[in-house]
This record gives C-alpha cells, structure tokens and sequence, in this order.
C-alpha cells in the first residue's frame, strides 16, 4: 500500500514535466499564437527569476544613495545610469520587480477567489439571486476601473496589500462574467443532467462536472488580468498612491525619472518604462495567443 | 416594441443603475476601513480639530443619516436649478467651495480629450484592424497585431512623455501641457470644447492654438486605446468573412473594397459600436493619467490633485461624475445600436 502511495507521486511529479514540456512542443506547432504563448512564457519566466535572484546579483544598494556620481547617464560603472540621489538605476531596475509581481500576483490571486465562486454559483442556482449579483457586477464593470482603483487605495492608503486590494475590486468582474457566460451554457448539457440524475450533489456538479470546462476561458481572462493589474499598479504609482519610497519600484522610478528629463535625463525612465512593457507585454502575449487559440470561430 | 418606448425603458431602467452605483461609490468612500478625516491630517492634528472637521462635514451623523445625505445632495433638482451643478458637498481644503462647480467646471475639458481620443483610436483601430484581417496570418496581420498588443503593454503616462519629449520638446512642433497657449486668452464659454467654441467664435488662430495643445494628449490615449479596436475589428472582421453572404456579394463579382466596407465592415460594425461604449471607461481611465501627464485641467486632474490634498469629498464627488458620464454614454450607445439593429427592440 505504502509502496503504492510512494510510486504514485513520483509518478505525479514526473508527469507534471513529462506533460508540460510536449505542450510546449505543440504549441510551436500551432503557428504564431501558439508561438506568442511561448514567447510570453518565456518574458514572464526571465522577469520573474531576475527579480528572484537580483538580491544576490545586484551590484549596489538600491536605496543608498551616493553610490556614484547624481544624475550620472550610462556609463561602464554604471550600466543604466544613476539617479538624482545618485542611486545605481542598474541595481534599481534588477529588484524593482517585486512591488509590481507581488501586487499583480495578490491581485489576480484575489479575483480568481472572488470572481470564480460566485461565478459559478450565482449562474448555477440562476433566478433572482443571478440576477441581483449580475446588476451588482456589470454596474463595477462599467465603472472606469482606475477610478475605482484610485477611489479604494486612496482610503486604504499606501501597500502592496492594499494596492492589490484596490486593483483586484476592478477586476472580478471579469472572472464573475467569463464564468457565468460559460456555466449557463454547460449547465444546460446532457452530462450535467446526467451527474443530476444520478443525484450528485450540486457542489460535486459545479466543481467536478463544470468548472473543469471553465477553467480554459478562465486561464486567458487571467493571464490578461495579470497585465491590466500590472499597468493598473504603474498608473496608481504615477499618480502618487504607490508604496513607500524606500523599496525599489519601476513604477515609482518611471514616476520621479520624469523631473529629470527636462535637462536630458532620459534613463531613469526609460529602463524601468521597458520593464514594465516588457512584463505587461509577456502576460498579453499569453493571454492574446490562448484566446486566439480558443477561439472556435476562428478554428478552420 | 417601437424605437421610441425601447428608448423610454432603457432611460427609466438607468435609475436603478445609477442608484447602484451611487451606492457603491459611498460604499468604497465611508463604509471601508479608513478614516477620511484621520487620513486628511495625515494624523497631525488634535482631536478637537479633527472632530470639528467631522461634523462641518457631517461624517459624524451615522451612516444611514450621511447616505440620505449623500443622495439627497444629488437628486436635489432646487439646488441644480439654482447653482447649475448639483451639490456633492464641499471641499475638505477649503470647507468653503462646492465640489460640484469644481468639477463642472474641469468637466469640458475632459470631454474634449475623451471625443479626440475616441476619434484617433477608432479611425486607426478600424483601419489597421481591416488591414490586418484582409492580410489574415501574413507578414501585415501580425505586424499589426503586434502593433496593437504592444499599444495594450504600454503605460498611457510612458507613451505621453515619450511623445512629449519627441514633438514637444525636441521638435517643438506641439505644446506639452495646458489646453491653449498661456499668451492666448481661451475662447467665449459655449460648449466649454476649445476647438468648437474658437470656430463659433470665428477665430482660427485660437483653433489653431487649441489643436496645438490638444493633439498630443489625444494621440496619446487614442494609440493606447486603439489597440482594443484592431483586435476587435480584426476578430469581427475575420469572422465575417466566413459568413455566406460575403462569398455571395464577391461572387456576385462586386469590387473587393465594397464587398469589405460595404458588406463586411457594415455587418462587423455593431459588435464594434457596443465596444466602444465598453471602451469609454478605459478611456476615462487613461484620460486621468493622460491629464496628469499633460498638466490637461480636466477632472482626472482635479482628481490627482485632490489625491495630494487627501481631499476625501472632492474625490468622492469626481468619482460620481466618472460614473454619470460612463452611465450617459451607455445609455446613448445602447440607443443607437437598437436603432441600427431593429432585433434588439423586440
């Protein structure tokens, strides 16, 4: 029996890579939306691991200021310039992930919980409770987002917590409307009266019978969220409700770096500008090379 | 059901709507953990102070006493007639001013950046997503596209400097900020838009002048917001083209470009419009950055610049006026897609 047990989860574990690396493979063979996903993987991947590792790699304090000379453009010493306190923008821009990866992380994180469960129920049991929360939603919806976002984390104040907070209210909505757009139309399906009429209960119905054929549509609203929470976060930090000024944020330095540009200081915006492009543009390539994936109007 | 009481219904069935989102915005205001007051001193001010605060606001009376407040401030029909604004209370730095002329006042301005940048994005999405879906899977559909995911991953703020630094600055072809010339005394008051009011007035150096100052803030958030409409455009367009009534207008040997304008495009156009109307909060959204970007005194500027104040009422009231105008909007677009297509009304 132990030995069985034992067995299986090596089994888990080696079919967990043994699966995902052919999946990979098959993408590059669905032509360029399936290479966009590989492409957006891997920008995502380095993003991620550079900010993991950058504590260990980085050259200087990223807050000490007076490691070079102030306002110092590129040079050997200092690859991406200094700031006007004289800070290693390098150094800056190697731990300056974090902010954004937690609060995008948190935030979708947040959404998934929210927006999904009560997706799926609110859809599932139907009648006027739907349609309360349905009303609800779409008014959030509709709302701009940012100011929703502005309105929340200006009375939590200042955090990554409460920055995230404040970004994932903007977006379960579109957890709540992917979902319950799909679970209309599979609750409907003769396998779900199948699992009825054999008296599953309704919460064995919602997880194991619909949600796993959600979960497709869910991952593309995900991976696009990830962006909007990421550019979403650089906007709160433009317009001064970001985190404290003593951890190193691209938001925060593509903010502060505009004072400098009026005497010819392009890089203190520009490296952590491309940062975050390039972090936004790794989840949008995902999530626009899945949804062209899964799109069945468009299979020929 | 005829046009006209489609029209009546959609405009009772907003009130509930808007009551909704009245609600919510109190709700994200007053109910969550924070103290406005608390949070206006930044915590340097006496007790005393801040309980006097408290109650020349009213935030001391309970919640349901602030809420019938609240509303009624709004709905208050007297008080409109008589100000021109409805009344959102006053401003937490001044006590004195009503936040309600505040943003009457910074409203045009922002309607103005919003229709520009509506325009720019829809002319260019439209285009290049028509482009893009007549040249499916070749060289030109994905530059396209990669035009417009790259338009998705771009800070508004990070695109407005850049632009600024470019056209403004190094080419000195357009201003940087501001919405005229500060030498240049703005247009008569009549729709508030610069560039209209300045050709009613029959004065095109202000028109001129105002375009200048206009241009590159509405490029700005038309490039950004133009990436939803190719990928819209696109996708519609690439689904249309599949349907049988545009295999039937080419085989009937009509030209290539009306059989796409005239019969596909037409056809695709409505999923496009209800977009549109979807889109306007993105746009309000990236027109507050775009106005911080630009020094563009429109609301999403009063809205950062009551954020430094910590200003609690005015950006309450900001927040309800983003919402109206996101209500109005859909209303209209709601309008004119049941009377394009007669299908809704049923």
């Amino acid at each position: 029996m132990m030995e069985k047990k034992e067995m299986s989860e090596t089994k888990v574990k080696r079919s967990i890579l043994a699966r995902l690396l052919p999946q990979l493979r098959s993408l590059s063979k669905r032509g360029p939306s399936g290479w966009m996903v590989i492409v957006g993987i891997a920008i995502v991947a380095a993003l991620v691991t550079m900010t993991a590792i950058a504590p260990w790699i980085a050259p200087h304090d990223p807050n000490k200021a007076n490691v070079g000379p102030l306002r110092s453009p590129p040079s050997l010493q200092f690859p991406m310039g200094t700031t006007a306190l004289g800070q290693d923008m390098f150094s800056r821009v190697l731990l300056g992930g974090s902010v954004m990866l937690q609060v995008s992380a948190i935030s979708v994180f947040v959404c998934f919980l929210v927006g999904v469960p009560i997706g799926l129920f609110s859809s599932y049991v139907g009648g006027n409770l739907d349609k309360a929360i349905s009303l609800v939603i779409d008014a959030v919806y509709a709302f701009p987002g940012l100011v929703i976002a502005i309105a929340i984390a200006a009375v939590l104040g200042p955090g990554v917590i409460n920055m995230a907070l404040s970004i994932a209210v903007v977006y379960i909505p579109s957890y709540f409307r992917i979902v319950r757009s799909q679970v209309l139309s599979i609750k409907e399906l003769t396998y779900v009266e199948a699992a009825r009429s054999i008296g599953a209960k309704w919460y064995t119905i919602l997880l194991r019978y619909v949600l796993p054929n959600v979960v497709p549509s869910i991952v593309t609203v995900l991976t696009v969220n990830f962006a909007d929470a990421v550019l979403t976060a650089a906007g709160l930090t433009f317009i001064g409700l970001g985190v404290s000024v003593d951890i190193p944020d691209w938001g925060y330095d593509l903010t502060k770096g505009r004072e400098l540009l009026s005497s010819g200081g392009w890089w203190v915006i520009t490296f952590p500008g491309i940062m975050i492009i390039l972090l936004a543009l790794g989840f949008t390539f995902i999530g626009e090379g899945l949804s062209e994936l899964l799109n069945p109007k468009l299979e020929s | 059901m005829g046009l006209r009481s489609y029209v009546i219904t959609r405009i009772i069935l907003t009130i509930p709507t808007l009551l909704l989102l009245l609600t919510a915005v109190f709700v994200m205001m007053r109910v969550l953990p924070g103290d406005p007051v608390a949070l206006h001193f930044e915590k340097k001010a006496t007790p005393e102070t801040m309980e006097q605060m408290r109650h020349l606001l009213g935030l001391d009376k309970p919640l349901w006493a602030q809420y019938a407040d609240y509303i009624g401030g709004i709905v208050d029909i007297g008080y409109l007639l008589q100000h021109g604004y409805p009344n959102l209370g006053k401003s937490m730095q001044t006590t004195t001013e009503d936040v309600g002329g505040q943003i009457f006042s910074a409203f045009p301005a922002t309607l103005e950046l919003a229709i520009y940048s509506m325009i720019i994005a829809s002319v260019i999405g439209i285009l290049l997503g028509v482009a893009a879906s007549k040249a499916y899977n070749s060289v030109w559909d994905h530059l396209i596209r990669g035009f417009g995911i790259v338009t998705y991953a771009i800070p508004v703020f990070f695109l407005g400097i850049i632009l600024q630094l470019v056209f403004g600055v190094y080419l000195g072809w357009f201003r940087t900020g501001l919405r005229i010339s500060p030498t240049v005394q703005p247009p008569a008051h009549i729709t508030g838009l610069y560039t209209i009011d300045s050709l009613l007035e029959g004065n095109l150096m202000k028109f001129v002048e105002s375009f200048k100052s206009l241009l590159l803030p509405s490029l700005t958030l038309g490039i950004i917001l133009s990436g939803v409409f190719i990928r819209l455009t696109r996708t519609n367009m690439l689904e249309t083209f599949r349907l049988e009534f545009v295999t039937a207008a080419k085989a009937r040997g009509l030209k290539e470009s009306t059989v796409t304008f005239g019969y596909a495009l037409r056809n695709a156009f409505l999923p496009i419009l209800t977009m549109v109307g979807l889109q306007f909060a993105l746009l309000l959204g990236g027109a507050i950055l775009t106005e911080t970007t630009f020094s563009w005194p429109g609301l999403g500027r009063y809205i950062v610049d009551r954020i430094n104040f910590r200003d609690y009422t005015a950006i309450q009231g900001a927040v309800v006026m983003f919402g109206l105008f996101v209500t109005l909007v859909s209303l209209v677009v709601d309008i004119l897609y049941a009377y394009l297509d007669p299908r809704i009304r049923l």
